[in-house]
């Protein structure tokens, strides 16, 4: 086991450079340069030519390309993404003042949707055709159309207008008031929940089908075990390779998702961040966030494939 | 003596060769079969034919256009004369939606065929050619899955700017890229088939090999690639607009007229917040239906088949 | 060297007019039709058949693990110890499987659970039917890979599946099977997917443990070689239905049964002449949504006449130890 998790830390590293690579070229695409539009936001004096040959070397924008490249790559590997431009801050610092925020909203979406999805999914699966699973198809058929952003404007409009309720927006540090935090956390998360769980019971629903045809199930039955050990100890873990892939898919679709989320909610998360980063085009925080959300991607497929290696024998043996 | 005989001969179940993939069915016996085996697949490609519909008569349906606006009917709520109401400035919400559907129909449609441009063209480069260039082009492509689609494309949109054309090539260029994986793996698949060694032994140009036996066996992918994409382009589409990244107003896109600006109008005059998202979800729900039942008929490789188990019971009862 | 049919010994299983069929496209499919036959103590029966000849659905039926829907049992009795399995509730006929009738599939390389180590898959009959105590569990599963000749079984207890070859899979699931002594052990197919060599030993295995322990043993196969060599009685099944019994020797030196001749000359015997060609029986099983009308045998049967297209012949007892389905005298027509 140890042996494959260093294996697959260590194909993590090509992974890493080509998005690293990725990230600093889409933003060096910008039209107008950065310099430019720095000189004329900035109290730089017109558009002299020292002034622009001055702020260059001071971003070190005079050298050839891959050498920004290897000194960006260099400092972000140092935990250094630069400034802010407006704010002379560290990018670093600002994202990790949003980042708990992001996270938080994530994990408790993930988990909201795996509680709906995996018992529901497995039920619909071993009673195939009855009210449960119809029920539940029509749930997930639902859930999938409806578009989150859209949810989330009716929870808050709707029940303003007939109970004048609204969901909370002020936030609450989680280690203040858990609480609290929970509160304001409960209603977003519901949200991105819900709209995950359709996606997960479908195919919670197939790969149970699938498996419970296996010859291995069979078997279980010839046994004289009892339905619940044929459903949990020999169809569910099989069934949840595939899932946890799934999962690993989702990620970064709830990524976006907390972008809109946040925004609905007024949760100073990443998402938050990016788009005022967006709107003032602060590049190095755009810059930073990109990269941020890249890495957390990449760590939570790894976090994935060594799941796969418990679940499957195989995986741990073979490669 | 106890030499078992070989079990075809006395079985004498015929071994079929590797089944090529049928020609795609003529439209009418395909609409047919559509209707009989999956209705809810029927009800969606209706939907989508209203879609396509609404989009290219949208001048007749509602020809005031989509941005007259009538100060004196702010905020009106539906009635006989503005069936889906009014919104602040006095237009009409169903000639929005109206034209908002020929937006969707517009975008959907330049985006996926640009994305699936992009996605045979990678794919059938990286499947058929092989070796360095496979590498580098999945190393690539791995790179690029490691970020979140929207903060792609908001990264995307804060360098090239709003605007429709602006988003249709990102769209299509971030749909392109993920979506080579699945041409690839079909493709990989065709060129183990026994008749394009045949053909490569018989001194077949690539060019001919590509054209007469691999484009034919990645058809099927595609075509079912290309409608799930379209439903994935009108939510991308959708939530970037609402963002207030996507296509800027007064354009009438479903998403920008759902997007926080409205919000404060919303409280007053709900409709303002439910019949957009209910013209989206239909529309998304509609095109899920028909890929899913186009999926199933066309390319039976992409769900899941029954194990052994069923197969012998198959067998036994002669399906 | 087998054990002659008894008719004085004890009936264990009974099956009488045992009736499947599945759902197809709206149509019925009688996978298993109107079958009877029994098992006595001690006895191994075998059950032969083309595949779709119904002979596994009809074993599964027997422990109800036929896949529902699209498969239902629609008549007939499966009385065991002269109690109607068919009428069992769920956790009866649970309690009795794997404890008093065992099943070992056709595919070692499917019929085990990948993810889980052979050792937990061995235990789990003796768990759940409290054969042996919770403590001693780890000791029997030893002492069962010692029987069925599986090499260093400290280790392979704690292995996966995949890490065992075809035959030491096929060992494991005989294991399996044999955990709670059951008195009737089902083997479908057991050697199908072996090497020719590694048949020979696991049908020696699996013949050895069932008289030791004095059970009985259904062995369906398409393989007459095998029936002939380590059955008592045999059964000839074609499209859902019996078509020819009869002790071992009975059948194989006096087939009457146009079919079971098929099977025969379809099968390598050493008197014969090296390099005469084997003959398969001709042409395709028939579609059971769809039978032909008469006997269903007669669209590929070579003595068929004019009564075989019209009238289905039952099942009839020729001499004390055999019974055929069929109109044809094929002795006086060979």
């Amino acid at each position: 086991m140890g042996a494959y998790v260093l294996r697959r830390l260590l194909a993590l590293i090509p992974t890493l450079l080509i998005a690293s690579v990725i990230v600093f070229g889409v933003v060096r695409l910008v039209p107008g340069d950065v310099l430019d539009l720095m000189l004329s936001e900035n109290a730089y004096s017109s558009n002299a030519p020292e002034d622009r040959a001055q702020l260059e070397k001071a971003l070190g924008m005079d050298k050839p390309l891959y050498m920004q490249y290897l000194s960006w790559a260099g400092n972000a590997l140092r935990g250094d993404l630069g400034e802010s431009l407006w704010r002379n801050t560290p990018v670093t610092e600002e994202i990790g003042a949003r980042l708990g925020v992001t996270l938080e909203l994530g994990i408790l979406a993930l988990l909201i949707a795996l509680i709906i999805a995996l018992p529901v999914g497995i039920v619909s699966a071993i009673r195939q055709e009855t009210l449960a699973d119809n029920v539940g198809r029509s749930f997930s058929i639902l859930a999938l159309a409806i578009p989150n952003f859209w949810l989330g404007t009716l929870v808050v409009i709707l029940p303003a207008l007939w109970w004048g309720w609204s969901p909370p927006t002020e936030m609450t540090p989680f280690f203040e008031d858990p609480i609290e935090n929970l509160k304001t956390f409960l209603v977003p998360s519901l949200i991105l929940g819900t709209s995950l769980s359709a996606v997960i019971m479908r195919m919670t629903r197939t790969m149970m089908l699938e498996v419970l045809r296996q010859d291995y199930i069979r078997t279980a039955w010839a046994k004289g075990l009892r339905e619940r050990s044929v459903v949990l100890v020999h169809a569910v873990k099989n069934a949840m390779i595939p899932v946890i892939t799934l999962v690993g898919i989702l990620v970064p679709i709830l990524f976006g998702g907390t972008v809109i989320i946040e925004q609905i909610f007024r949760l100073p998360g990443l998402g938050q961040l990016l788009l005022e980063a967006v709107s003032t085009r602060d590049y190095p925080i755009i810059t930073g966030v990109f990269l941020v959300t890249g890495v957390v991607v990449m760590l939570v497929n790894l976090i994935v494939d060594l799941c796969y290696g418990y679940l499957d024998p195989k995986v741990r043996f073979d490669r | 003596m106890n030499a078992s005989v070989e079990p075809a001969a006395v079985t004498a179940t015929p071994t079929r060769p590797a089944k090529r993939r049928k020609p795609l069915p003529k439209p009418l016996a395909f609409c047919a079969r559509l209707c009989r085996e999956r209705p809810l697949g029927a009800v969606g490609a209706l939907i989508c034919l209203l879609l396509l519909f609404t989009g290219i008569f949208a001048d007749l349906i509602a020809p005031q256009g989509y941005n007259a606006i009538n100060p004196i009917d702010r905020l009106k709520a539906p009635s006989a004369e503005y069936w889906f109401g009014t919104d602040q400035l006095g237009r009409d919400i169903f000639a929005r939606v109206v034209h908002g559907a020929r937006l969707s129909v517009i975008v959907a449609f330049a985006a996926t065929t640009l994305s699936i441009v992009i996605s045979a063209l990678l794919g059938i480069l990286s499947g058929y050619f092989g070796g360095r260039l496979d590498m580098f082009i999945q190393r690539l492509v791995d790179g690029w899955m490691c970020f979140p689609d929207l903060i792609l494309l908001i990264v995307a949109v804060a360098v090239l700017g709003p605007g429709t054309w602006q988003i249709i090539v990102i769209l299509g260029l971030l749909f392109g890229i993920s979506g080579s994986r699945i041409v690839r793996g079909a493709v990989l698949s065709a060129r183990q088939n026994v008749y394009v060694h045949a053909a490569q032994s018989m001194g077949a140009s690539s060019t001919r090999i590509l054209w007469h036996h691999i484009l034919p066996n990645v058809m099927a992918p595609l075509i079912v690639l290309y409608t799930t994409r379209l439903a994935a382009v009108i939510l991308a589409e959708s939530g970037l607009s609402f963002l207030g990244l996507g296509i800027p107003p007064p354009s009438p896109s479903w998403g920008g007229m759902l997007s926080l600006d409205g919000r404060s109008y919303m409280f007053q005059a709900p409709w303002l917040a439910i019949i957009p998202g209910i013209a989206l979800t239909v529309v998304v729900f509609g095109i899920n239906m028909f890929g899913d039942a186009l999926r199933d008929m066309l390319d039976p490789r992409m769900r899941g088949g029954g194990g052994r188990y069923m197969a012998r019971v198959k067998r036994a009862i002669g399906v | 060297m087998n054990m002659k049919a008894d008719v004085t010994r004890r009936t264990l299983l009974d099956v009488q007019d045992l009736h499947t069929v599945f759902e197809k496209d709206g149509n019925e499919v009688h996978a298993v039709n109107q079958v009877s036959f029994d098992v006595k103590e001690g006895e191994i029966l075998a059950i032969v058949g083309e595949s779709g000849s119904g002979k596994s659905i009809t074993a599964m039926s027997l422990l109800r693990l036929i896949p529902s829907p699209p498969g239902r049992i629609v008549g007939g009795r499966v009385l065991f110890n002269d109690q109607d399995l068919l009428d069992l509730g769920d956790e009866q006929i649970r309690r009795l499987r794997g404890r008093d009738i065992a099943m070992i599939f056709q595919e070692p390389m499917t019929s085990l659970n990948p993810s889980l180590r052979i050792g937990r898959q061995l235990a789990e009959p003796l768990r759940v039917h409290g054969s042996v105590p919770k403590e001693k569990v780890r000791e029997r599963c030893l002492e069962l890979l010692r029987q069925v000749r599986l090499g260093d079984p400290e280790k392979r207890l704690d292995a996966y599946p995949h890490e065992l070859s075809g035959g030491m899979r096929q060992r494991v699931m005989i294991a399996m099977g044999l955990a709670c002594l059951p008195k009737l052990l089902i083997a479908d197919e057991p050697t199908t997917a072996l090497d020719v060599t590694v048949q020979a030993q696991i049908l020696e295995l699996l013949r050895d443990l069932v008289r030791q322990n004095n059970s009985s043993m259904m062995l369906i196969t398409h393989d007459l070689g095998v029936v002939a060599r380590y059955a008592d009685r045999i059964n000839v099944m074609y499209a859902g239905r019996i078509v020819e019994r009869g002790t071992a020797e009975e059948i194989f030196h006096r087939p009457k049964h146009p079919y079971t001749l098929g099977l025969m000359e379809s099968m390598p015997r050493l008197d014969q002449a090296p390099g005469s060609r084997l003959t398969p029986v001709p042409g395709q099983p028939p579609d059971l949504s769809d039978p032909p009308p008469g006997c269903p045998f007669h669209p590929r049967c070579r003595f068929a006449e004019a009564r075989c297209r019209s009238e289905r012949p039952p099942l009839e007892q020729i001499t004390e130890n055999h019974w055929k389905a069929c109109w044809v005298d094929t002795d006086a027509k060979r």
